[in-house]
């Protein structure tokens, strides 16, 4: 519908800004301040400003004015089963924008065995030629080999890639094993990039998949029944597990689940440098839809892992956000019309995945945090753009008000009311999952690389316009602990002497570790082995050595005396 | 040290015994009576007991009597490398006895690729000739082959097994995936079976091997570092996991660390069935040790998991006992020479692993909770034999004082104080891993079969003696709940109408899930995705549904709604 006004629209005066009277809103704090936009930059804030001539001025008077926000994590281009997406990069792009995001990370999935560089290059091609908004690109994994390394460190080097997702899921199809996960970690950390994992056990779904539709359950309720939501606490546990080994930090995407929030909230307790990243659907919805009579709007609900169906988990969720211990917000933004999700109709395994969010991501935040009281404006700001700008290493050019920054802001305006409809979203889907949610708080005006896309409702976007933004490695805010942890954990061997006791000798017949050494039972035959040891070579008894407790970090030095010779401790 | 001993036994005559004056101690209350003892039964309980002539009176003098020890997990014929572990199931049964121990479940461990059903016979016939005391298998899955199913059915309903331990660790080895280790808990599950767990991520394991080896480090230090104590956790809360998406019994065992004993007791306030087993070093020591200078000492501490390096652990574990959050002790003997350790002399991976335990079990439980006053009598005979009755299926023929129950009855000695020491102990090894530790309580007599077996510190046993102990699936204590989960737990799916819209058509090649590469790579701009126009149609079905203001669900049971089948199409 902006087709016509992509053009006209914010040209000549659009390029100068001023917004005069909003409460500026930033993590750490708000204050009433003008900001003067030039070249899509943030040029001036404060108050009385001296513009040239010919700025536009926008009275943002009783709104907030706060940074536009980041979702990090859409799938605008998702190939499944020969598919696309209803959403491409320009549809998405401006359902992003007029909800008041004006960035997205956007997940790129090369097919199984291609190149990770051409499918880069493919989605680059994509985004540049239809998105509206600014927008980083993470890649998925879904084989890992050797040679993957090199390319990984293209894409960070050279490319802008600083996040790269690994699956749990999918078996067969994208999963990795745990040594894998554990390889791809050590990569990841030694190129100071964000390891980012997609949580649930792909076995146990496979199982449970094969078990449900042996029951005869083909319909949506079945996606959710063999995906429990156990599963995907179990993974993010495993995940955290395999990240402090390797000393990586970790994001997990798509927290849907109370056990998962929990665990992940519990790790952090302990000390896991791991950030968890709740979705719109999650924040807003809950799996109680999958049981709808309605198999089109059952089947709108479908994505992995599923929405919970225990309706409080929205609640729970909202809180944890709010306290901290989860950090960003994306929407996973999938969207697959319903003819395409018909491609399931008869087995749920078959369903395409994915909900909508991308729109009304900002809105939902603001409800179900903001409203009742939660949150407050900063922390609001906080998860919906500066903490994913940090992670991800975009800040403070994104996700923050201040001189020098892009200018992406968005009027925030408290007192607005908008009920979310398919009839009246963004977005190329029938069905739109939060329809009838009630939302106090909308974006009036939207600014993304300082020109007006939003005003009055009416979106005027431009095909093409959004830029590539390259992410640098080593964000500091991920990095700082882990470059410090790293320092700590070399851990030393205990320095003896050598051992020069006897040894028992293994049969050469026996490193293949099947002994063949009685198959009819050998009756009580002694173990051939024993005696043979029991030689006066005794070292029982309390040692010299007992009395020293050795240890608590697992740092251990070399004692003052040097190497010393085991028997002569005895 | 007791060779001499066990030819001349005078006590094989005293079938008949009589205690009297022991204070009686089961499970769930203790009380003063006299105990009489035939034909390897208790008789009668009572005072003033009616009993033939001739029979040999015991003065328990106020002392307490109580049920034999069960050790639930021992592997005293252990390979590894062609050889097995020193302590056979002769030296092994003589210390699980003069410990208090009447009772062990040995653990069949068959190598990959071989039979279930033959080990099992190597190893009931190896126990039926050396054993002194009572005994049943455990059977280890080392590999989940074809015909195993017939095999471990046979093994359930002829032979008297009904624990079976599946391993989620030893990569390449006997390492299961989770897909495995989901049909085998299943088929387990059918069978009636307790599923044993030996909980480690072996993937992690053998990486972090390969990480300590490159750095140098080869002594035991980098067995424990190598194995952290995350990785057992890990690997309980995903058994758990599995379990209980299959709805049955898993039984930890091993429990070595303060997180893995926290993650059993976390799920079990969520309702999933987990019993967790800690053992005898768990409990009695840490793995501070693994740092010690001496290689062979710190040697005699490798075993897997390997003891927490945190001094705090044992501590931890023995409160968690003594509140029911774990529920059985065992020993995991499973002791190796110095000199068979040593051929892991210069690479930590290959020391075979084991520690001793049987014969200290009791005295460690007695001397770290009772002594301590974390738990008390009654829960000291719990978790060192009626709860492993229990759960292995066992009760009330072991594990409790009780008329027709089997006679292996302990007078046990609160006051007794004992320095344990490998100059004194039964075990065939040089090292005790609890050396020097002053323990508190122990074994005055020990009677196993109604005949006296310990006394005044002499061991009198017959090599052999021991019987199998045969245990039946579905053992009440376990299964009763897991019944009638299963019937609650019924899935239904939802009644619809077919689905009557469109449908996206596949192209032929699906295979190709983005288009190739070649054809997109020159920038082919502003080209819609071919395919999404189409099915903006005119179908649409957005808005509020009919059905949009009755949720539908909290349990996973759907009934089929009173109005039968429906057209989608009607609905939107």
């Amino acid at each position: 519908m902006s087709q016509a006004g992509r053009r006209s629209g914010s040209r000549g005066k659009g390029h100068h800004i001023l917004i005069k009277g909003g409460k500026i809103v930033n993590d750490d704090q708000s204050f009433y301040a003008d900001i003067y936009v030039e070249d899509g930059l943030i040029k001036q804030i404060g108050e009385h400003l001296i513009v040239p001539g010919g700025t536009r001025t926008i009275d943002a008077h009783g709104q907030l004015v706060i940074p536009g926000g980041i979702d990090v994590h859409t799938r605008l281009q998702a190939p499944t089963m020969g598919m696309n997406s209803a959403d491409g990069f320009f549809q998405g792009t401006r359902a992003a924008l007029a909800g008041g995001t004006t960035m997205i990370i956007d997940h790129v999935c090369p097919d199984a065995g291609s190149s990770l560089l051409a499918a880069y290059e493919q989605w680059r091609n994509r985004a540049d030629s239809q998105a509206c908004c600014d927008y980083s690109l993470s890649m998925d994994i879904p084989r890992w080999h050797e040679s993957l390394r090199e390319e990984l460190e293209a894409l960070v080097k050279d490319k802008g890639v600083n996040s790269f997702l690994v699956f749990m899921a999918y078996k067969d199809k994208l999963q990795c094993t745990d040594s894998q996960m554990y390889e791809i970690f050590c990569a990841i950390r030694d190129l100071g990039a964000i390891a980012q994992v997609h949580a649930e056990n792909g076995d146990i779904i496979e199982e449970e998949q094969k078990r449900m539709l042996e029951l005869g359950i083909t319909g949506p309720e079945g996606h959710v029944l063999s995906h429990p939501e156990e599963v995907e606490a179990e993974a993010v546990f495993r995940a955290i597990t395999i990240a402090r080994q390797a000393n990586c930090p970790l994001y997990v995407t798509k927290i849907m689940s109370r056990g998962a929030a929990d665990v992940l909230a519990q790790a952090k307790r302990k000390g896991a440098v791991v950030y968890g990243e709740p979705i719109t659907a999650s924040l807003g919805t809950d799996g109680s839809h999958y049981w709808s009579r309605n198999w089109a709007k059952a089947a709108a609900f479908v994505t992995s892992p599923p929405v919970s169906p225990d309706p409080s988990t929205a609640e729970h969720l909202s809180t944890l956000l709010s306290s901290g211990d989860l950090h960003v917000t994306g929407s996973a933004h999938c969207t697959f019309t319903t003819a395409q999700k018909a491609v399931g109709k008869d087995n749920f395994t078959l369903i395409p995945e994915g909900t909508n969010g991308v729109e009304e991501r900002m809105a939902i935040v603001w409800e179900k945090c903001v409203v009742p009281g939660k949150m407050d404006e900063n922390d609001f700001v906080a998860v919906t753009s500066t903490n994913a700008a940090k992670i991800f290493n975009c800040y403070p050019r994104k996700g923050r008000v201040a001189v020098g920054s892009d200018a992406d802001l968005v009027l925030w305006n408290p007192k607005a009311t908008k009920i979310i409809s398919a009839k009246t979203h963004h977005s190329n889907v029938e069905y739109n999952i939060f329809e009838g949610t009630e939302c106090h708080g909308v974006p009036t005006l939207v600014i993304s690389q300082g020109r007006v896309v939003l005003e009055d409702g009416n979106l005027c976007v431009t095909q093409g316009s959004g830029r590539f933004i390259p992410r640098k490695t080593f964000p500091d805010f991920v990095y700082k602990r882990i470059k410090a942890r790293n320092r700590l954990a070399e851990v030393h061997g205990v320095p003896r002497g050598m051992y020069d006791g006897p040894v028992h000798e293994v049969p050469a017949s026996v490193r293949t570790a099947a002994p063949r050494v009685a198959p009819c039972a050998g009756k009580a035959a002694a173990p051939p082995v024993r005696n043979l040891h029991q030689s006066g070579f005794s070292l029982s008894g309390s040692q010299a050595d007992d009395h020293i407790a050795r240890r608590t970090a697992q740092k251990i030095m070399a004692p003052p005396g040097g190497r010393s010779n085991i028997t002569s401790l005895s | 040290m007791s060779y001499q001993g066990k030819k001349s036994i005078p006590h094989i005559t005293s079938d008949r015994l009589l205690i009297k004056g022991g204070r009686i101690i089961n499970d769930d209350h203790s009380f003063y009576a006299d105990l009489y003892l035939e034909d390897g039964l208790i008789k009668q309980i009572g005072e003033n007991l009616i009993v033939p002539g001739g029979v040999k009176t015991i003065e328990a003098n106020g002392r307490m009597v109580i049920p034999g020890g069960i050790d639930v997990n021992t592997y005293l014929q252990k390979p590894y490398q062609g050889m097995t572990a020193v302590d056979d199931f002769y030296q092994g049964t003589k210390a699980a006895l003069a410990g208090g121990t009447t009772m062990i479940i040995d653990h069949v461990l068959p190598e990959p690729g071989t039979s279930l059903l033959t080990s099992f016979e190597k190893w009931h016939e190896a126990a039926d000739t050396k054993s002194c005391c009572d005994y049943a298998l455990h059977v280890d899955i080392t590999s989940w082959y074809d015909g195993i199913r017939e095999e471990l059915e046979v093994l359930v309903q002829d032979k008297g097994v009904n624990s079976f331990q599946v391993y989620m660790a030893y990569k390449d080895l006997y390492q299961m995936s989770d897909s495995q280790l989901y049909e085998a808990f299943t088929f387990l599950k059918s069978l009636g079976a307790v599923i044993l767990v030996h909980a480690e991520n072996g993937d992690l394991i053998a990486q972090e091997q390969k990480r300590i080896l490159e750095m140098g480090i080869t002594g035991p230090e980098g067995h424990a570092l190598s194995r952290p104590e995350e990785l057992e956790a890990e690997a309980v809360f995903r058994a758990i996991t599995i379990a209980s998406r299959i709805n049955c019994p898993v039984y930890i065992t091993k429990v070595m660390s303060k997180s893995a004993a926290d993650i059993i007791a976390q799920a079990r306030k969520r309702g999933p069935l987990v019993f967790g087993e800690p053992i005898t070093a768990s409990l009695g020591t840490d793995g501070t040790h693994y740092w010690s200078k001496n290689w062979a000492k710190a040697a005699a501490f490798v075993t897997s998991p390997p003891l927490s390096p945190d001094p705090t652990t044992p501590d931890h574990l023995n409160s968690l006992l003594a509140c029911g959050d774990l529920q059985v002790t065992g020993s995991g003997h499973c002791p190796y020479s110095t000199a068979q350790k040593a051929i892991g002399k210069d690479n930590f991976t290959m020391i075979p692993e084991g520690v001793n335990g049987i014969e200290e079990r009791m005295t460690v439980v007695w001397d770290k909770a009772v002594a301590t006053g974390k738990m008390d009598e009654s829960q000291f005979v719990a978790v060192t034999s009626t709860n492993a009755a229990k759960i292995f299926n066992l009760y009330p023929r072991k594990g409790r004082i009780a008329v027709g129950s089997d006679a292996d009855v302990v007078i046990w000695d609160p006051d007794k104080v004992k320095t344990i020491t490998a100059k004194s102990h039964k075990s065939a090894i040089e090292y005790n891993i609890f050396e020097g530790m002053e323990c508190h309580g122990a074994p005055l007599v020990v009677i196993s079969q109604g005949k006296i077996v310990f006394e005044d510190g002499n061991l009198h046993v017959n090599k052999g003696m021991g019987r199998f102990i045969p245990r039946k699936p579905f053992p009440e204590y376990l299964y009763q709940r897991i019944k009638i989960r299963n019937k609650v737990g019924g899935l239904q799916g939802v009644s619809r109408g077919m689905y009557d819209g469109p449908v996206y058509e596949i192209p032929a090649t699906p295979k190709y899930a983005t288009p190739a590469p070649s054809t997109k790579s020159s920038p082919a701009k502003n080209q819609p995705p071919p395919i999404r126009n189409l099915h903006q149609s005119n179908f649409s079905l957005s808005g509020a549904q009919i059905d949009d203001n009755n949720p539908r669900r909290t349990g996973h049971r759907i009934v089929a709604p009173p109005g039968g089948r429906s057209n989608i199409t009607s609905l939107g």
